[in-house]
């Protein structure tokens, strides 16, 4: 046993948020020096420094924490101490060190002279943290609307944009509405089973025979349908294209990486840790959310001929992926989640990476035929992203094949064969707009001359470069972090103990 | 011989060695100067040929188990290892493999003419991505090896391929992805379905191949699966679709390898896989009755299509989808004849239609048109070449004295009796093979010279005739004496045909549920299992 943390007392509590605690404390000196230095883009890159420093000390204390096996003495009442947090949080700052490693030359480019803009990111960053460890819905929800507000603001910071102010504002109307329905989910859940600790909404589930109770079910459905909206799954991504195309694109990057997997996060903890033993009430419903959101995602997909668009409709589709591993409701699908986040986060970053190095006038109008011929100019770029579509696409020698594998494998354990198959129908569609990149890239001349010439900013290098080593060594030699996934996602089912002693009065057996 | 190579330590590090040494040349030549590209390739392939060459000797045919096993965890937790051996049926498609590939490095010296140092680094990638199908003993390092070869030979054809290149390479990649994607489902299907039986979770080859029991009900659907992957490989008709297009676009090594050596991966997985794991429905009569119609179809239907191509280049590729006809026939005849056959035919195939290939390319180069119609009379004009093509001509239609008789005829009598029908309309495939070869020689080499252009075609060149001559002397020899590859496959052939039918024999029927009409035990039924 690792290092007992007992909540009920400011001192655990402080160990146990730490590194939230060390972030929070970073952001409000960041937003001092941004009150006293903001003025060009020396300072703008200063800030970009200091945010870059802090979430790399946050992830050394998350790392400290997760090496001291940190666990909750007795039941987790408002944050989870787990290795699940901990991975997913991992993903999280990983996610946010690239996005504001891409910002570092794109923001000078851009002209966006506001150091807020890290600011935000590290707020962003928090809420998802909070997510990540939310072990009550209500701490869930403060989450959530920290990250969420943060983005909004952050789609529209570019203010000399009108895409942005328009995605910005559609962003945050459809979003303020799926906070709504997720928030009347958690109310009517908590109606129904008289809490809102995640463990306890199990206990009581069990307890008091509710698998087939009204209320719950209905509580359970609008957290889904909030939870859908987050994610972008189909037919609740309408904003999902717009909002991609016009934010800056580092955010966009961010948006579809770490804020998709920290929504993730929250949504695989309550489903496997709470409703994971009345998995009957919500599988099909989650089901065919699945269904729905990998095929229409890959079908839209296929007609786009923007690579931003391109890139917004295949997040959809992996949304879809991922809520597949929701699905099979168990820890191996967790564990999938982990594995396919870390991935999909790399891939992400490292494809919105060479956008913004290719896009240099204005990375939103960048065709996928505009990239014709970026093998014989840029061929080290060109192999980076060859690498990205592939890892995109799920194809052996990446992490994204063993990604999808991972997802695969646990739609299988749990028996979702029907629905494993439709995962791959759909990857083979996925082929249809992945491959059409890699040959504009390798198999057709550049249009013009002077096509290619950009200069690739340190930042940015530095992350496709690393994305790309990382997705190819883990393509190759998965085994360690999968068997880091499945021990951090072994303890996500609460444990019979916490289910038999839990204080709610009842004496139940739970059925374990 | 095998005393010298057993001094060595030959068996222990052949394999690694194998799969190593094309990688590390692909390395050099992307290191190396672009102008020496070629010839490092060329050497890297060559080293690889005289590495392999050792297994001829060292391979002991009196059994039937795997040979020169390499054995290494890879995935521990999920049972995956990287696991390689070699038996008989795997042999001659290793062999192949490092036969064919100095010769299409020699043959594309003059073809690939820009970015040459990317191409032949693609080609030894290739080459250890094609020994890893043959070799894999491990389900899902097998899976990897068979996608991953998709992408050395996507840029091949994608990159200096044709006019039409682009149609051709997404048609060629979504064609096999689609197919393997859906055995990926199977694997880990099979994976789980015998792990909770069994308490063993792995992808062992050997561990599901002993449990295939286990399966029952979905070994219908799970064979779906795996023939679906194999299937548009081979290809059989009606998936032979990709086939024309990626050969025609390809350049000529890629032409090669693709008939050369990819499209014998169906036919062995088919051999090594699909019917081993599903011994009861490859041979329920209703599949059986589908797979035989098709291969006799496709059989038929390749020779017809070929009759009528004004294309040299398309006339080979469609003979292809006829000849691999010939190898599903002898898979599933299933008798140590027709296995025989099967394996020597794919042999075959890859020299004859390779060297055919190599030759369509040459009057390409000559000529920059593969139409039949702008040749004629060149006999007199390039008489080496002539005589050449007339050898692999006769050799491709199964003449006598050449290779391609061999293995056509070890089918067909191996057939025969299994299905006598089958094999009596299929031997007239033979007789239009005799058809559109012979016509197209007749209006390539022969007849007037009446095209002014080709009066000055240069004759095979000293680097032409290294590429052809080896390819000649194996049909010579494989035609006059083919006893020392038979007896090599012999024992796991037998080994495969025994295991699959004391299967079919032993043990009861799977359930019917989910299979297509009633299933019937071949041999009497036996006793519970």
């Amino acid at each position: 046993m690792g290092m007992v943390v007992n909540l009920a007392t400011p001192a655990g509590l402080f160990w146990g948020m730490l590194p939230e605690i060390v972030l929070t404390g970073w952001a409000l000196a960041l937003m001092l020096v941004a009150g006293w230095r903001h003025s060009g883009e020396e300072d703008q890159r200063f800030a970009g420094q200091l945010a870059l420093a802090a979430l790399v000390s946050t992830l050394f204390a998350l790392w400290w924490l997760w090496a001291k096996d940190a666990r909750p003495d007795g039941i987790a009442l408002m944050i989870a101490l787990d290795g699940f947090r901990y991975a997913s949080s991992t993903i999280f700052l990983l996610g946010a060190i690239m996005t504001v490693m891409l910002s570092l030359g794109y923001v000078g480019r851009e002209r966006i002279h506001t150091p807020e803009y890290y600011l935000l990111i590290l707020f962003a960053t928090i809420g998802m943290m909070v997510m990540a460890a939310a072990a009550d819905l209500i701490v869930l929800f403060l989450g959530l609307e920290i990250m969420s507000i943060c983005v909004y603001v952050l789609t529209g910071i570019n203010r000399r944009s009108v895409f942005g102010a328009e995605a910005a504002l559609k962003y945050f109307l459809l979003g303020a509405f799926a906070s709504g329905f997720l928030i009347y989910g958690i109310a009517l859940i908590y109606g129904a089973t008289g809490t809102t600790n995640l463990t306890l909404i199990a206990v009581s589930i069990t307890n008091l025979g509710l698998q087939s109770n009204g209320m719950l079910m209905a509580g359970i459905g609008l957290l889904i349908i909030g939870f859908a909206f987050k994610v972008g799954a189909v037919p609740f991504h309408m904003w999902t294209p717009d909002v991609y195309d016009g934010a800056p694109t580092p955010i966009t990057a961010f948006m579809a990486a770490a804020v998709k997997a920290a929504a993730f996060a929250a949504l695989m903890r309550i489903m496997v840790h709470s409703l994971g033993e009345s998995i009957g009430t919500w599988q099909n419903a989650v089901w065919w959310l699945a269904v729905v959101t990998m095929l229409g995602g890959n079908l839209m997909a296929l007609a786009q001929r923007r690579l931003k668009r391109m890139l917004a409709y295949s997040s959809i589709a992996h949304a879809g992926y991922l809520l597949t591993a929701v699905v099979s409701g168990t820890e191996t699908g967790a564990a999938a989640y982990l594995f396919y986040a870390f991935a999909y986060t790399l891939v992400t970053l490292g494809a919105f990476g060479v956008l913004a190095v290719v896009g240099r006038n204005g990375e939103r109008d960048v065709r996928i035929d505009d990239l014709a011929g970026l093998a014989a100019k840029r061929p080290w770029i060109a192999f980076a992203m060859a690498v990205f579509m592939l890892s995109l696409l799920g194809f052996p020698g990446t992490a994204g094949f063993m990604a999808k594998w991972y997802v695969l494998m646990s739609a299988i354990e749990a028996d979702q064969w029907t629905l494993s198959i439709l995962l791959v129908l759909a990857s083979v569609v996925s082929a249809g707009y992945y491959l059409p990149v890699v040959m504009e890239m390798y198999m057709n001349p550049p249009i013009t001359e002077r096509a290619h010439q950009e200069s690739v900013a340190v930042g940015a290098g530095w992350v496709i470069g690393t994305t790309t080593a990382a997705l190819l060594l883990f393509g190759f030699f998965p085994g360690r972090l999968m068997d880091l996934s499945q021990a951090s996602s072994d303890d996500l089912k609460p444990s019979a103990a916490f289910t038999l002693n839990a204080p709610t009065g009842i004496d139940g057996t739970a059925d374990r | 011989m095998s005393g010298f190579l057993a001094s060595i330590g030959y068996g222990q590090w052949v394999l690694e060695a194998l799969m190593i040494v094309p990688l590390l040349g692909a390395l050099t030549v992307m290191m190396g100067p672009s102008g020496q590209a070629k010839k490092i390739a060329l050497g890297f392939a060559l080293v690889e040929f005289v590495l392999s060459l050792g297994l001829w000797w060292a391979f002991d045919q009196s059994t039937a188990s795997m040979q020169f096993e390499v054995y290494r965890e890879w995935i521990p937790a999920w049972g995956i290892a990287y696991h390689l051996g070699i038996d008989g049926v795997s042999l001659f498609m290793v062999l192949l493999t490092t036969f064919m590939m100095p010769l299409t490095i020699l043959g594309s010296w003059n073809y690939i003419k820009e970015r040459e140092s990317p191409f032949y680094a693609l080609m030894l990638v290739l080459t250890t991505g094609m020994l890893g199908v043959f070799v894999a003993l491990d389900m899902f390092l097998f899976y990897v090896f068979w996608e991953i070869m998709l992408i050395p030979m996507y840029f091949i054809i994608g990159v200096w391929g044709g006019a039409r290149r682009l149609y051709a390479t997404i048609k060629f990649f979504v064609f096999t992805f689609f197919g393997s994607l859906l055995m990926l489902v199977a694997i880990l299907v099979m994976y789980y379905v015998v792990g909770r039986e069994t308490g063993e979770y792995s992808f062992s080859y050997s561990h599901l191949l002993h449990n295939t029991q286990y399966l029952g009900q979905w070994a219908f659907w799970l064979f779906g699966a795996f023939f679906l992957a194999f299937a548009v490989k081979v290809p059989m008709f009606p998936f032979h679709t990709w086939l024309p297009d990626a050969h025609v676009e390809a350049p000529t090594p890629g032409s090669v390898i693709l008939a050369g050596i990819l499209l014998k991966m169906g036919a062995y997985g088919f051999l090594r896989f699909a019917v081993p794991f599903f011994p009861h429905v490859a041979l329920d009569p209703t599949v059986a009755t589908i797979v035989v119609t098709l291969a006799v179809v496709g059989i038929i239907y390749g020779a017809l299509v070929a009759l009528v191509q004004p294309d040299f280049k398309k006339l080979v590729a469609y003979s292809s989808v006829s000849h691999l006809g010939f190898v599903m026939l002898g898979i599933w005849a299933l008798t140590l004849q027709s296995i025989q056959g099967a394996i020597v035919i794919m042999i075959n195939h890859g020299i004859s239609t390779g060297a055919l290939f190599f030759m369509a390319g040459m009057m390409y180069e000559r000529r920059h048109t593969r139409e039949i119609a702008d040749f004629g009379g060149i006999a007199r004009v390039v008489p080496a070449f002539a005589a050449v093509l007339t050898l692999v001509a006769l050799s491709s239609i199964g003449l006598p004295g050449t290779n391609g008789f061999v293995g056509e005829f070890l089918v067909l009598i191996g057939s025969f009796s299994q299905y006598p029908v089958a094999t009596a309309i299929a031997t007239t495939g033979v007789i239009f093979a005799a058809m559109y070869i012979l016509l197209a020689l007749q209006r390539i080499l022969f007849g007037k010279l009446d095209n002014p252009a080709n009066e000055k075609m240069q004759d095979l060149s000293i680097r032409e005739l290294l590429v052809l001559g080896p390819l000649v002397v194996c049909i010579v020899w494989i035609g006059l004496y083919p006893a020392p590859i038979l007896r090599r496959v012999e024992v796991s052939a037998q080994a495969l045909v025994t295991q699959v039918r004391d299967q079919v024999r032993d043990q009861l029927p799977v359930q019917a549920e989910g299979l297509p009409g009633e299933q019937q035990p071949l041999g009497k039924l036996g006793d519970d299992e």
